[in-house]
């Protein structure tokens, strides 16, 4: 029986059953979330991180959200009221709506009634994820606008070009695996995943989808709508209390929910990695130890989310478009024709694989020509090495750093007496002269 | 929606019925795509208008997925809803929330041909609704909805039987997308284009900007980080580069005791005052002796006094 006829017997009871637990589960996953990202980042910074409130402060993002709460809610007199109040609602109900297609393991049984971990398999699952995040950017968008205040409005300018813009990249990203598993329910690419995961066999459409997913969740480090070093906070600087609570609780809602889709559609969904899927004949890939690989998975998406924003700067505005517009979505073009190409090769009867790499083997070697008949790029001319830009004074290589003046030297300061006598007089002194000068600044 | 498309599924196996389901979806996200079609006509605030009009898309959408077309409601949704509306929006966020319709008739006629046009227009539409409605009898979703479901069919048609007309149409949208990108062209290399960063860095230090950095912000000196704190040069002057024309900045009165700090000009503490009851130049334990009390000209500054 397949998952949507199990999901059509459902009860109505069961169904809310389910609607409760992923709404409970994305709320605790993002609690849970913004404890680890403090956590990670700080292992990262050499410091603690929270480390109060509960166990290893687990607690600390209760105590922050019970705090939130409780804080004035402040609407700007420029605001547009209605828009305003609308905008985090629309960021976040969509947030938790695209959760509904994940499927989350296989055939169950809840209190007798055989049923799949999934609230939903629609034919086109995987567009509901992308129909609802383009549905919250209008969350991100409305509330740059109607806080009345540029600094939003340029957070929001800039979020609605970069989601649309990222969205192209994944939905091209979404192609590939779609070709392969026949299908755009979610459930089915599952099932077409039983022989081996997509992200070997698509590695480059994995590639883009995980970049593409990040700038569409606008985390770090494209998180340009709200980048702080420029925008105050984008689009939510002007608001506080339960209603930045919701940005916050739709933001860490859609990294969830794009990382559940990643290990849907690249890693497997919820079957069990390779040297356990062989345990027992397939027993892991039954019952509720799904749920554990599932969970498994998506946290190591959501580790990388944490790992990036540790590591990386962020983009420019301009960079950042660059890399959408002239590398992601070219790459996932040439892509997906190469595997129609494939795949049409694949099936027709006519076509033996020797003939298939011959071909292959023929481009390859024209494209090899082409290179070698590019040219190649001029050196500079006068054998002078380059230091910066053309036409300026610059300093010779051979540049001497002049020496200590004797009297510096002589007034004998604590601090360089610490180094060798014959170091200050050296050619290379800059280290000691710097050392020196400082010293005696501090004499004075 | 899971059992509003069952239902659906039901109603649509006999052709023509429309089962409870299907009319409670209806009347439901009819009269809503209605409302957001009058709201769209008379709200006041174009952002509004556009708002109003994602109302009516959304409820076609679901109403297309309610109608076991579940493939035309979603890409309704991505395409209407989240691409098309969010460009409109974009482009009326750059316009401005305060920009009103204009009343003034741009071109002569441009009331009257609108007018003629819509009545045509409607007449059309009604009387393509009336014939739909009463001639043309439903043949149910079985066929479209055989082997394989909706999306696979519906892939299948598009590339065989309307190959032509999509790839025409593919060529319209290519078309329109080039057209658009030789419209906002502009070249780097002719005269007066735009700079690149590299470029207008060398462009500022050959001087052919009036200075190769930024303006000086709030100075190394003051005392605050707002825009309207003027900086302060080490003679203790106020650097007229620093203040904004259009906000307001903090009259040099207020500043004094920094600029007299800056400048030299404030005694050396006195080492008996410990209570401070003399020590007016030591405001936060800071006044720097070091500074020889020859080189400020003058607490006096230029800019800054009451400045507009």
């Amino acid at each position: 029986m397949s998952t949507a006829q199990l999901l059509a017997n459902d009860p109505v009871w069961l169904t809310i059953v389910k609607v409760i637990a992923i709404f409970a589960f994305l709320v605790v996953m993002t609690l849970f979330m913004i404890w680890w990202e403090r956590r990670v980042v700080a292992r990262m910074q050499h410091r603690p991180g929270p480390n109060r409130v509960g166990p290893f402060g687990l607690l600390q993002s209760l105590a922050d959200g019970l705090k939130l709460a409780f804080k004035e809610d402040i609407r700007p007199v420029l605001a547009d009221r209605w828009v305003y109040f609308l905008a985090p609602v629309i960021s976040t109900i969509p947030a938790f709506t695209a959760f509904s297609v994940i499927p989350l393991g296989g055939e169950v049984s809840i209190f007798g009634h055989h049923t799949a971990l999934q609230l939903a398999d629609l034919p086109v699952g995987v567009l509901v994820v992308l129909a609802c995040s383009s549905l919250g950017v209008y969350g991100i968008v409305l509330s740059g606008w109607s806080s009345g205040s540029p600094y939003p409005l340029l957070g929001a300018l800039r979020s609605a070009a970069q989601v649309i813009s990222y969205e192209i990249a994944m939905g091209m990203s979404i192609v590939a695996v779609v070709l392969y598993s026949h299908s755009l329910s979610t459930s089915d690419i599952v099932t077409a995943q039983q022989s081996g995961w997509f992200v070997w066999l698509l590695f480059p459409s994995f590639a883009v989808y995980t970049i593409s997913m990040v700038g569409e969740t606008n985390r770090a480090p494209f998180d340009l709508p709200e980048a702080e070093s420029e925008l105050v906070g984008g689009f939510h600087t002007e608001y506080s209390s339960l209603k930045f609570a919701l940005f916050f609780l739709s933001e860490y809602i859609n990294m969830v929910t794009v990382s559940a889709l990643a290990t849907t559609m690249f890693l497997g969904g919820w079957r069990a990695p390779w040297p356990l899927s062989a345990v027992g004949g397939g027993v892991l890939n039954t019952g509720w130890w799904p749920l554990l690989w599932f969970v498994v998975k998506m946290l190591i998406f959501l580790f990388v989310y944490i790992w990036l924003r540790g590591t990386l700067p962020r983009y420019r505005y301009d960079q950042f478009m660059r890399l959408g517009w002239k590398v992601l979505v070219p790459i996932s073009l040439v892509w997906i024709v190469l595997i129609v190409g494939i795949r049409a090769f694949k099936n027709s009867p006519n076509v033996s694989p020797q003939q298939v790499l011959i071909a292959v083997g023929v481009v390859v070697a024209l494209i090899l020509a082409v290179t070698f008949l590019l040219p190649t790029r001029p050196e500079p001319e006068d054998g002078r090495i380059e230091l910066t830009g053309g036409g300026y004074p610059v300093p010779p290589i051979d540049l001497k750093v002049p020496q200590t003046p004797p009297r510096r030297r002589r007034t004998g300061v604590p601090g360089t007496q610490r180094q060798p006598a014959g170091v200050t007089a050296g050619e290379d002194s800059s280290a000691s002269t710097a050392s020196s000068k400082e010293a005696s600044d501090g004499s004075v | 929606m899971t059992t509003g498309l069952v239902l659906a599924a039901d109603a649509a196996n006999a052709a023509g019925a429309v089962s409870t389901g299907e009319a409670v979806a209806f009347w439901i996200l009819g009269p809503l795509a209605v409302l957001g079609g009058l709201g769209m006509l008379f709200a006041r605030n174009a952002v509004h208008s556009a708002l109003w009009l994602a109302v009516t898309m959304l409820s076609l959408g679901v109403l297309y997925m309610i109608q076991q077309a579940p493939f035309l409601g979603f890409v309704q949704i991505i395409v209407y809803t989240g691409a098309i509306m969010m460009l409109f929006l974009f482009v009326l966020m750059l316009v401005g929330r305060d920009s009103s319709d204009s009343v003034v008739e741009v071109l002569r006629g441009q009331r009257l041909a609108a007018t003629v046009l819509g009545i045509g227009f409607a007449v059309l539409l009604v009387s393509a609704l009336a014939r739909a409605l009463s001639l043309v009898t439903p043949i149910g979703l079985a066929g479209p909805n055989a082997n394989g479901g909706n999306v696979a069919n519906l892939g299948q048609s598009i590339f065989t039987d309307y190959l032509f007309p999509f790839e025409l149409t593919s060529a319209l949208l290519i078309t329109a997308a080039i057209g658009a990108m030789v419209l906002a062209y502009t070249d780097r290399h002719a005269p007066g284009g735009k700079k690149t960063q590299r470029e207008l860095v060398i462009a500022r230090f050959r001087g052919e900007y009036a200075r190769p950095s930024p303006l000086p912000g709030p100075g190394v000196f003051a005392t605050a980080d707002s825009v309207a704190t003027p900086a302060l040069l080490p003679d203790g002057s106020v650097a007229p580069e620093s203040l904004s024309e259009i906000i307001e900045a903090t009259s040099t009165k207020r500043l004094s005791e920094d600029i007299a700090e800056v400048s030299g000009n404030v005694p050396a503490p006195d080492a008996h005052a410990l209570g401070g009851a003399n020590g007016t130049g030591h405001r936060n334990g800071s006044a720097r002796p070091g500074l020889p009390a020859s080189t400020g000209t003058s607490g006096s500054a230029p800019g800054g006094e009451e400045a507009p």
